[in-house]
């Protein structure tokens, strides 16, 4: 067991996990989307896991260091707060949903964020950012809608897990970025049918599987 | 070690490949060398080729004509150096020989025996009879190690870079322990060329250490700044340079495989080194136990597909893997854990060309060039409003002011200097102020730019700096691959912010606002694109602010640049009456006659194309350009004029 300070208090937790990983199994919680506990190399893209460790001169992601004995850890630090909630509006800065509306049930991840990051759900001061996408788009099994998907990449990886290659990826770049599906291959010889990982670990109801095929994978688990 | 096998197995090698070269000169006839690299051929190099060709069959003029890599005078292309052993000059360079002026050459000098002297740039010895181009400052302050040979050998022919001394550093790496090579390059101080500095020699070390099999030597030629293209000149005009280094690094963290990893917008670039792949293994150089010693190498080229992104090791390597050129979070860092797992050396171009002339003269040789912390050259393609543009290698620790104005000829049109944009898009903008900064790896952090790999754009008064922030910030943000939340959204944010202000559409707190998100944007993201995106913005916001604050505040653009904050009138005092000249270049008709029968532009009409200025006959002088556009005088279309228009 290896022990270290968050916040003031000791924490302990077993070798080679990674600090957000002991935060949040110690009921510390650091705000994050893209973190998987199972992902070997953590994909490390929505940086909101920051946190301030002794020895580093600036804020460093809290899922891509690993624990070690001693070491002093803090979560709410002015320049911690100050990337989380810069990368928090820049997120809702192509992010136009409202709490009210959220199609997640009890409300998705972006606001449990909000409240814990204590800021609201608009970009302010930045401006919302027009994206050339389209509302909702067909992924044969899957309805995608680009302005709730934060690219976390979740559904990516675990698709990739579950079904030895991905069905899912990233498509276009930069700003433009999207989920893509490889949608050309018969239908029949997928297995979304039955295995819908993506929907279910998608934390902001980005992929919604088709009615029909809820109802399908209900009636045989 | 000490038996020296490799260095037997060479020796009749290089007797064969200096034995040709002679035989070459006892043949006295005359060599033309072409410049035939990609600088050279888009000046039309290939028709000057084909001109030769044609005027010395038709002369019957026995003459070799040697295809050789750039040389890095751009400014001076097609560039041409003959060697005419019998008419009594030195070898003779001559500068922008188009297919006329070829054969005027042919006719004149290699027939007729007379040098052409207004075609001459210089000679390539000294003589008593033509000027050397030595004693040219763009010559005589430059410094070759990298790119000694380039220019001067035909990166197609092994020969010729062996018979000057090539391979001769990988024969004496062979012949000694890594360890001794390794510790060579260590003292030898080398910093890696691709941007950020770290010294080549504790890489090699840390993955020679490295646990695992099958280790990785990569060359990273997946050069991607806007204006910049020394890797490209390298690969394409002495391939061979790079190889040696390669195979040296190679044998010394002890990998066995290596790739050069090349742009595929680079065809001859990968042409060339496919070309030098091949030849070097026919020479037992490359490939299954070199020069008979137990050191295998197996080097194959990947063609990039031009994502900028993928300069950046770890997304070079998921590219080379077959995955989308994503970064990823570092540690584990290639060196431990890089391509397919194993450990694996990323070294630039520059980077593993400097290693052969090291291995052959030693690290104290290395040391006394360049300073004491940045040791060796660094190499600069010098692009923008310089009169001699091209690639420039010079010694760490030239001065800024030097490179510009003495090597590369200053500012041309009588212009002032204004900024250099050092680094490219992942640089900074510096003002005349820091012209006196020397060019080394951490002065240039210090004064907020980088090395970067070695774009340097240099501009004039004409240019508007939020401009330039706005190009760089719109060539980031299409490049960023969109994983990390920083990069994707906020280098969009700054440039949709920076689009307003050149639009005249600022607002209070814009510079605020930028400087927070560049800040954050900076310590935020996770690889080096996004880490320094925001640096041509910081660094302009810090030296030129004075300029955002005038199209903010004044809706104005102190270098007349920004198209929605100018506007072109004519001076009526200066118009000659009756005379038609704007009319007829305004592409939208917007130029009218008045009443006086002098001429006027229609604002709304105009695109501020500024065809009119540039038409309008020097002895009038009538048309200007003002910033904000409310400065230009307001003349009404003559009633008739407009129902004519109708």
């Amino acid at each position: 067991m290896i022990k270290l300070i968050v916040d003031e208090k000791e924490i302990e937790t077993e070798e080679g996990r990674s600090v957000l990983q002991a935060c949040l199994e110690n009921g510390i919680f650091i705000p994050n989307l893209c973190f998987i506990k199972t992902r070997q190399q953590p994909h490390a893209s929505c940086r909101l896991c920051f946190v301030e460790i002794e020895g580093f001169d600036r804020p460093v992601t809290s899922c891509t260091e690993k624990v070690r004995e001693g070491l002093v850890v803090r979560t709410d630090t002015p320049p911690v707060r100050r990337l989380q909630r810069m990368a928090f509006k820049l997120l809702m800065s192509g992010h136009p949903c409202e709490a009210k509306v959220c199609p997640v049930k009890g409300g998705c991840q972006l606001i449990r964020t909000a409240k814990y990051l204590k800021v609201g759900l608009n970009p302010k001061p930045l401006e919302f950012l027009e994206r050339e996408v389209e509302e909702e788009v067909d992924l044969t099994f899957f309805t995608y809608y680009p302005f709730r998907c934060v690219l976390c990449g979740k559904c990516v990886y675990v698709c990739r897990e579950k079904n030895e290659h991905n069905l899912l990826t990233f498509a276009q770049r930069g700003f433009d970025t999207v989920i893509g599906f490889f949608g050309d291959i018969d239908p029949t010889d997928l297995p979304c049918h039955t295995c819908l990982a993506c929907a279910t670990i998608c934390p902001t109801g980005a992929l919604i599987p088709k009615p029909e095929l809820t109802r399908e994978a209900k009636s045989n688990p | 070690m000490s038996e020296q096998k490799a260095k037997k197995r060479f020796a009749p090698i290089q007797s064969e490949s200096k034995h040709r070269m002679e035989e070459q000169k006892r043949e006295s006839i005359p060599t033309i060398f072409l410049v035939m690299s990609t600088c050279g051929l888009a000046s039309g190099a290939a028709e000057t080729k084909q001109a030769f060709e044609e005027a010395l069959s038709e002369k019957s003029i026995a003459a070799r004509i040697v295809p050789v890599g750039c040389i890095g005078h751009c400014y001076a292309e097609p560039l041409v150096i003959i060697d005419h052993p019998t008419a009594g000059f030195p070898p003779i360079c001559y500068y922008q020989i188009n297919a006329d002026r070829a054969r005027i050459l042919v006719r004149s000098y290699l027939e007729g025996g007379d040098p052409v002297l207004k075609y001459v740039l210089g000679a390539m010895e000294e003589n008593d009879l033509i000027p050397a181009v030595m004693d040219f400052p763009r010559f005589s302050l430059e410094q070759r190690l990298v790119m000694e040979h380039c220019g001067l050998i035909d990166p197609d022919d092994i020969h010729q870079y062996i018979a000057r001394g090539g391979y001769s550093g990988l024969v004496k790496a062979l012949d000694s322990d890594p360890e001794e090579v390794i510790n060579l390059i260590e003292e030898s101080g080398l910093r890696g060329r691709g941007g950020a500095g770290f010294p080549s020699g504790r890489k090699w070390r840390i993955a020679r250490t490295a646990e695992g099999d099958g280790k990785f030597v990569i060359c990273n030629g997946d050069e991607g700044d806007p204006g910049a293209y020394m890797d490209r000149t390298i690969l394409e005009s002495n391939p061979h340079q790079l190889l040696e280094g390669l195979a040296i690094c190679a044998h010394a963290v002890g990998a066995n495989q290596s790739i050069v990893y090349v742009r595929a917008e680079y065809p001859l670039a990968v042409k060339a080194i496919q070309k030098a792949i091949k030849s070097a293994k026919e020479l037992s150089l490359l490939g299954p136990s070199i020069l008979g010693t137990s050191f295998s190498l197996e080097v194959s080229v990947f063609q990039g597909s031009g994502a900028f992104v993928c300069g950046e090791e770890t997304a070079l390597i998921q590219s080379i893997e077959g995955k989308r050129g994503m970064p990823q979070h570092r540690p584990p860092f290639p060196v431990e854990k890089g391509l397919w797992g194993r450990p694996t050396v990323v070294n630039n171009v520059k980077t593993l060309s400097a290693v052969p002339p090291i291995m052959v003269r030693g690290a104290e040789w290395f040391r006394t060039i360049g300073t004491e912390r940045s040791p060796g050259t660094a190499i600069f393609s010098v692009v923008g409003n310089v009169k001699h543009p091209g690639l420039v290698e010079i010694a760490m620790g030239t001065s800024l002011r030097t490179l510009i104005f003495d090597v590369c000829g200053g500012i041309p049109n009588k212009k002032e200097f204004k900024a250099v944009q050092i680094g490219g898009p992942s640089g900074g903008c510096l003002p005349a102020s820091f012209l006196d900064t020397p060019i080394d790896f951490d002065s240039l952090t210090q004064a907020g730019a980088m090395m970067g790999s070695g774009g340097m754009v240099v501009m004039d008064e004409d240019s508007c700096m939020v401009d330039v922030s706005r190009y760089f910030l719109d060539f980031t943000q299409k490049e960023s691959c969109g994983k990390c939340t920083f990069c994707r959204m906020g280098t969009k944010h700054l440039l949709n912010i920076l689009q307003r202000i050149t639009k005249g559409e600022g607002r209070d707190g814009d510079l605020e606002l930028l400087e927070t998100l560049s800040k954050d944007i900076k310590d935020g993201s996770l690889c080096g694109l996004g880490k320094t995106a925001p640096n041509p913005v910081l660094t302009s916001l810090k030296y030129f602010r004075e300029e955002y604050e005038a199209h903010i505040n004044e809706k104005r653009c102190p270098a007349l640049k920004c198209r929605a904050l100018t506007a072109f009138y004519i001076d009526l005092e200066k118009c000659a009456r009756g005379c038609e000249v704007c009319v007829g270049c305004c592409p939208v008709d917007a130029i009218f006659t008045t009443k006086g029968r002098k001429k006027a532009i229609d604002q709304e009409l105009c695109v501020k194309c500024g065809e009119c200025r540039v038409a309008c006959p020097p002895e009038y002088d009538a048309v200007f350009k003002v910033s904000p556009p409310e400065l230009a005088p307001v003349i009404e279309r003559p009633p008739e004029d407009i129902k004519e228009k109708k």
